[in-house]
């Protein structure tokens, strides 16, 4: 019970001290932020990655992501990573504004760092941190100040892999194949024709061949795209992501189109 | 009327490099009527005694659950085991909230044990005059704590804490090499031996007087446990069947328990 009437009716710290037992009375002010009218919310992201696509295989899960943070229409970073680890078990995706994703990468390895400093056996896995992420993201877009990204979490953990999507709304969902931003127009299909009914039997080469068919049709359809990309994979071996590599693209069809740009006839 | 000058308040050494009003809070734990934690490879559990103020008055509870996973049992002063056990559950909720993960009990014990050493250090505070042995599992498997006001915290494969705990204690020592590979059924009658052992002369373990807690996969005497094995807390006549599996005190000495036949020592 707090005694200090002149608390009641605001908000006190459960954490610190629920029962407002500590001696000197203590008056929390309405804060008032004298740069409030300066403050600015995000309401459109700058430097932008576009899609990710990951999907479920037999050892655990695969996913892939370009090498491109653009600005606007231009093609301004062709070496961005969009794939971070974090801790052993989970590896997080991101499209969307690239500073806060480096926002959130710093914060997540805020917090496996103090989760390994305890030091006591028990370790965060992807489901620990898509729980984390979906109140992390669910909440700024409260405060009206999203972090302007869409998260694919992979992970595969005791024996389970895990696959599941937060985006700046903060709405989730789990599935064997997600694929964000403009890949889960056109990518997301392919991958659920090759992938759904088969998650237990793809082999890594498969798996492979799923994800390097849908960033080729990816980087002929999405103009916010390079043929640079880093794939992931989180097995019980624990996570690796690889170097960027390249893909082989043919664009002599090109020639035969008709009804777009300016050809005569 | 003092017994020093140097128990007036928390922040001040004896000459002995003591701190009385600490001891104080330790000897508050010793009022309190016992509670005995045990834990085997698959199991933890809590026996604990239960006090009434009379033949008119209810008995005073003993065991709080925390969390599906967490129980606790204390001795001493209720009111801040209240408050103590109100802090666990907010930080067990916490923990599923946050990172759906049930809290690793280690880290909740760890929680009160830096909570109450802060009273033991600041100025114009007071200690917590009660104790608590904490059972609990996690992705490590079955634990068990005990937590004292002093701001310690140990686990333990057996331990036993309030009114002549030291006599409980010596049964557990006697005993606790065997509790790895108990059944629940043999654990329990192992803990409620131990407990026998704090009664006075004159009293004996009845289903009034006695808690049971338990963590981990249900026993033949249960029903309806979910296969989790939630932390429970058996009152009544559901440990009936249980006090009736204990050895009468006055039988024979090699009539201990069973599969512990090669630590038969003469009483």
């Amino acid at each position: 019970m707090d005694h200090f009437p002149t608390n009641w009716g605001r908000p006190r710290n459960d954490a610190f001290d629920a029962y407002g037992t500590y001696p000197i009375a203590q008056h929390p002010r309405n804060a008032v932020d004298v740069f409030a009218d300066g403050v600015q919310r995000t309401q459109q992201p700058i430097v932008t990655g576009t899609s990710v696509l990951a999907i479920k295989y037999k050892d655990g899960i695969m996913m892939a992501a370009d090498n491109l943070a653009s600005y606007g229409s231009l093609a301004r970073f062709k070496d961005v990573q969009r794939l971070h680890p974090v801790g052993d078990y989970t590896v997080i995706g991101a499209g969307g504004d690239m500073s806060d994703f480096q926002y959130i990468q710093q914060m997540l390895e805020e917090l496996v760092t103090e989760e390994f400093a305890s030091q006591d056996g028990h370790t965060l896995g992807p489901v620990e941190i898509h729980e984390y992420m979906s109140h992390v993201m669910y909440a700024r877009r409260s405060k009206i100040n999203p972090l302007w990204n869409s998260l694919v979490i992979g992970g595969f953990k005791n024996g389970k892999s895990f696959l599941s999507y937060v985006d700046l709304l903060g709405t989730t969902y789990t599935a064997s194949t997600i694929a964000t931003g403009y890949g889960s127009m056109i990518a997301q299909p392919l991958l659920r024709k090759a992938v759904e009914g088969n998650e237990t039997t793809l082999t890594e080469e498969e798996a492979l061949k799923i994800i390097e068919s849908s960033m080729r049709v990816l980087f002929y359809r999405d103009a916010r795209s390079i043929n640079k990309f880093q794939v992931a994979t989180i097995t019980e071996k624990g996570a690796t992501i690889s170097e960027s590599r390249h893909l082989e693209t043919s664009w002599s069809f090109a020639e035969g189109i008709r009804g777009y740009g300016s050809q005569t006839q | 009327m003092f017994r020093n000058t140097y128990d007036s308040d928390n922040t001040v050494f004896s000459p002995q490099g003591r701190l009385h009003q600490v001891e104080y809070a330790l000897e508050a734990v010793k009022q309190g009527s016992a509670a005995v934690g045990l834990r085997s490879k698959t199991h933890s559990i809590l026996l604990a005694l239960k006090r009434s103020t009379g033949e008119l008055a209810s008995y005073q509870q003993k065991m709080f659950r925390i969390d599906d996973h967490v129980g606790i049992a204390i001795a001493g002063l209720t009111s801040d085991a209240r408050v103590l056990s109100n802090f666990m559950r907010q930080h067990a909720m916490s923990s599923r909230m946050l990172f759906n993960r049930p809290v690793p009990v280690n880290r909740l014990v760890s929680a009160i044990a830096d909570k109450a050493q802060v009273n033991t250090q600041e100025y114009g505070r007071r200690p917590y005059g009660v104790g608590f042995l904490v059972i609990g599992q996690d992705q490590t498997g079955p634990h068990l704590y005990e937590f004292s006001p002093s701001g310690n915290s140990y686990e333990y494969f057996a331990m036993s804490i309030g009114a002549r705990s030291q006599s409980a204690k010596t049964y557990l020592e006697k005993h606790y090499k065997s509790f790895a590979d108990c059944t629940l059924e043999e654990l329990i009658k192992h803990g409620l031996h131990a407990l026998r052992e704090t009664l006075q002369q004159d009293k004996e373990l009845t289903i009034n007087n006695t808690s049971i807690g338990i963590v981990g996969p249900s026993s033949a005497h249960e029903e309806a446990v979910p296969p989790a094995g939630p932390f429970r807390i058996l009152e009544g006549e559901k440990i009936q069947v249980f006090l009736d599996s204990m050895v009468p005190k006055d039988a024979p000495a090699p009539t201990t328990t069973a599969g512990d036949e090669d630590v038969q020592m003469a009483e």
